[in-house]
């Protein structure tokens, strides 16, 4: 194995690897995800704007890559860091290789490195600024300074950059082992706008398939564009970056609650709903990413086994008093879900749409439609 | 929840001899049990014919009876010791087929004893192959196809259903006199009729082959309150016809994407519910098409197994430790994992 490839972080610890992308330099914050399965829509979820995402299952690349596994158009990640990257890919699914792939989508990606390590030191360190770079010639003093260099994601407001620039009409269903992904042909009932911060293809699909028509609007459209539609429900979308900064979507969201409308939101959706009601969020240390982290649903004391991508957090401590804590981290005890008492109006931090991860937490969009039901009659 | 308090003593049925095909992953389960049911302070009675075992050293149980595990033998058991409840869950196949004699010779009945970990219905359930196929049916889960034929009309016809390869087996013939595997049309007549020629009631049954299938299992836990975990996924290395006693098996599983596996661990816990297993482990065992993904479900165990030890081995996860708490009334969130430092719950 050559040494062509270089992992910096800001507190000067170096990982040298082997090159599996382009040969080029980026910078982001470096994040460790638990998630077994699932590294193309990893790679693929705009949440992950701006970090470069280290994988501790050992082996990546297993499966190749193909159309459908897709979460948004593009990869989001700035950088991909594996121990083992397999000599073939096993899959009737796969259409590409993992390394083929990385590099059409000019992509930084680093394999053995020793991923246990690099991950024991996010967990006890925290998320930190890091380069990664690729090629001959590789400074390390250079690449740490680099490193430094990354302005952090505190205070940065990435959900205008990763959001869609014009509206679109959303009409694909889920996957199925049959049919692939195929347009879905689930009667539509409800008139939904969806809040695109960054949001995952599979929350379309789903909501899809219950039932909406969705029509996908861009992070800064003003509110009243959106009440003028007269929808039946607004859902909030996943997203990248601090919610703080947010200004817009948080006016928005305030005006949209007060209209009376449903509103669900996910992830960077929910932090913004938490925002405009009142609730304060911080950065956490390492967050939660993976597909395996349990959530206790407080009212039945169900656990849900959850896919989690996060940096930021809602704290619990600064809810407004109408609105009550639903969902619970059996990790860390921290706050994942909340529902307001007087308006239609819920939100989630984990990612019910699974994709990659396990779909316990999907009910949360019947929920949503309930309460659509009801706001119609 | 917390434990139960209306039982006071429990009786564990060991899996007996170790035989071919077997390791210790019985006598691994059996003393988990015995330990973690001992620290609850319930008086713990243990029948296995096996003393060469860890759990029937003396401190493992407060009563141990080195009998043959027959349901005779262990009816005086529990006549003289007077057990509330039985777990059977630990012992393997014999275990379960002990408990289901006791059943069905109305010792539980005449003493007052229930079955914890697994019901009667769920064992009954998983162990006949009608009864499984139909709740299988029920969650819309397939399994191999499976045919009945007579003669060459219905031969024909099942070939069309059946597809290639095909496994025919004469039925009520010694060792299968006259059966064998179908690649085309050629063989699939010629060996039908050699196999309605060799039965006695001229009847072959023609199952789908899955033979070089990619083979998986899932080590599912659950508790009374419906809380549903995936230990781990196996991936057996080996494609189907080797069998998995003799396979290398990696944990997790490798070659499947996000979207396969999901399908395979709802699958899984729909199988634990459909059979009913409330409280405990259990195994669920598929095979995929590595052509086009098609899944099976090959068959369950509402027990913990050979898999289970591994998957403990593997992910540092004490299945039979966890599945006797939750089989005495705990619920998954309110276990803390020893591995972790109690820092991970469920």
């Amino acid at each position: 194995m050559i040494d062509n490839a270089l992992l910096a972080l800001e507190d000067g610890s170096l990982f040298y690897g082997t090159s599996i992308g382009v040969d080029d330099e980026s910078i982001g914050e470096v994040v460790f995800n638990t998630s077994i399965t699932g590294y193309q829509e990893i790679l693929t979820d705009p949440s992950y704007y701006k970090q470069i995402v280290t994988l501790t299952h050992p082996h990546i690349g297993n499966v190749g890559t193909n159309l459908e596994d897709e979460e948004s158009s593009q990869v989001f990640v700035s950088g991909l860091i594996i121990r083992d990257l397999p000599m073939v890919m096993s899959n009737w699914r796969a259409t590409e290789n993992l390394r083929d792939y990385l590099i059409r989508h000019n992509i930084v990606a680093i394999a053995e490195i020793d991923t246990r390590q690099l991950t024991r030191h996010l967990r006890k360190h925290g998320a930190m600024k890091a380069c990664i770079v690729a090629g001959d010639n590789i400074d390390a003093d250079k690449s740490i300074k680099t490193a430094e260099s990354f302005a952090g994601l505190i205070g940065m407001d990435l959900a205008k950059k990763v959001s869609t620039t014009s509206r679109y009409n959303w009409v694909d269903g889920i996957w199925d082992l049959e049919d692939g992904i195929q347009a879905s042909h689930s009667k539509k009932e409800w008139r939904v706008i969806a809040y695109d911060f960054g949001v995952k293809r599979n929350i379309l699909r789903i909501l899809a398939d219950l039932g909406c028509e969705i029509t996908v609007v861009s992070a800064q459209t003003p509110a009243s564009e959106v009440l003028a539609e007269k929808p039946d429900g607004i859902f909030l979308s996943n997203g990248p970056g601090d919610p703080d900064p947010c200004d817009y979507a948080i006016t928005a969201i305030k005006k949209i609650i007060n209209s009376g409308l449903p509103v669900f939101g996910i992830c960077l959706g929910y932090q913004l709903l938490s925002l405009a009601l009142g609730a304060k969020t911080s950065k956490m240390k390492f967050g939660h990413h993976g597909a395996n982290h349990p959530v206790q649903s407080l009212d039945d004391g169900q656990v849900l086994i959850t896919s989690q991508n996060h940096g930021f957090a809602v704290d619990e401590k600064t809810l407004p008093n109408d609105l009550i804590a639903t969902h619970r981290s059996l990790f860390d005890g921290s706050l994942q879900g909340v529902h307001h008492v007087k308006y239609p109006v819920f939100g989630f931090q984990g990612h019910p749409e699974a994709s990659p991860g396990p779909n316990d937490s999907k009910r949360l969009f019947n929920h949503f439609i309930e309460l659509m039901q009801e706001h119609k009659t | 929840m917390p434990k139960r308090t209306d039982i006071k003593s429990i009786l564990i049925i060991g899996a007996g001899p170790i035989i071919i095909g077997q390791a210790c992953e019985f006598d691994y389960s059996g003393a988990q049990a015995c330990k973690a049911l001992r620290e609850e302070g319930f008086r713990v009675i243990l029948v296995n014919s096996n003393p060469a075992t860890i759990m029937t050293d003396p401190e493992m149980a407060d009563a141990t009876y080195i009998e043959p595990v027959h349901w005779q033998t262990v009816a005086r058991i529990i006549e003289k010791e007077l057990p509330d409840t039985l777990l059977p869950t630990m012992g393997g196949q014999t275990a379960l087929n002990c408990a289901l004699d006791l059943d069905k010779q109305g010792v539980l009945e005449k003493f007052d004893v229930e079955i914890i970990g697994a019901s009667k219905d769920a064992i009954d359930k998983a162990e006949d192959r009608e009864k499984f196929r139909t709740a299988m049916q029920k969650i819309g889960l397939t399994m191999a196809k499976s045919e009945i034929v007579h003669n060459q009309e219905e031969a024909k016809a099942a070939m069309e259903i059946i597809g290639f390869p095909a496994i025919i087996r004469p039925s009520f013939t010694l060792g299968g006199t006259g059966g064998g595997i179908a690649y085309n049309r050629d063989e699939f007549m010629e060996i039908c009729g050699q196999g309605v020629d060799a039965s006695p009631t001229n009847e072959v049954q023609v199952d789908q082959s899955a033979l070089g299938w990619k083979e998986y299992e899932m080590e599912v836990v659950r508790d009374k309150k419906d809380n549903c975990i995936i230990i781990c996924s196996i991936e057996n290395l080996d494609p189907m016809g080797v069998h998995t006693g003799d396979s290398i098996t990696i944990a997790p599983a490798q070659t499947l994407t996000d979207k396969e596996y999901q399908i395979m661990r709802d699958a899984s816990i729909k199988v634990l519910r459909e059979i009913g297993v409330d409280t405990g482990g259990s195994n669920v065992q598929f095979a995929v098409n590595p052509r086009d993904g098609e899944l099976i479900i090959i068959e369950m165990n509402p027990r913990v197994s050979r898999s289970s030890a591994l998957a403990s081995k593997a992910t540092g996860f004490p299945i039979a430790r966890v599945a006797a708490k939750l089989a005495v009334g705990y619920t998954l969130d309110e276990l803390e994992n020893d591995i972790t430092g109690g820092a991970t719950r469920a």
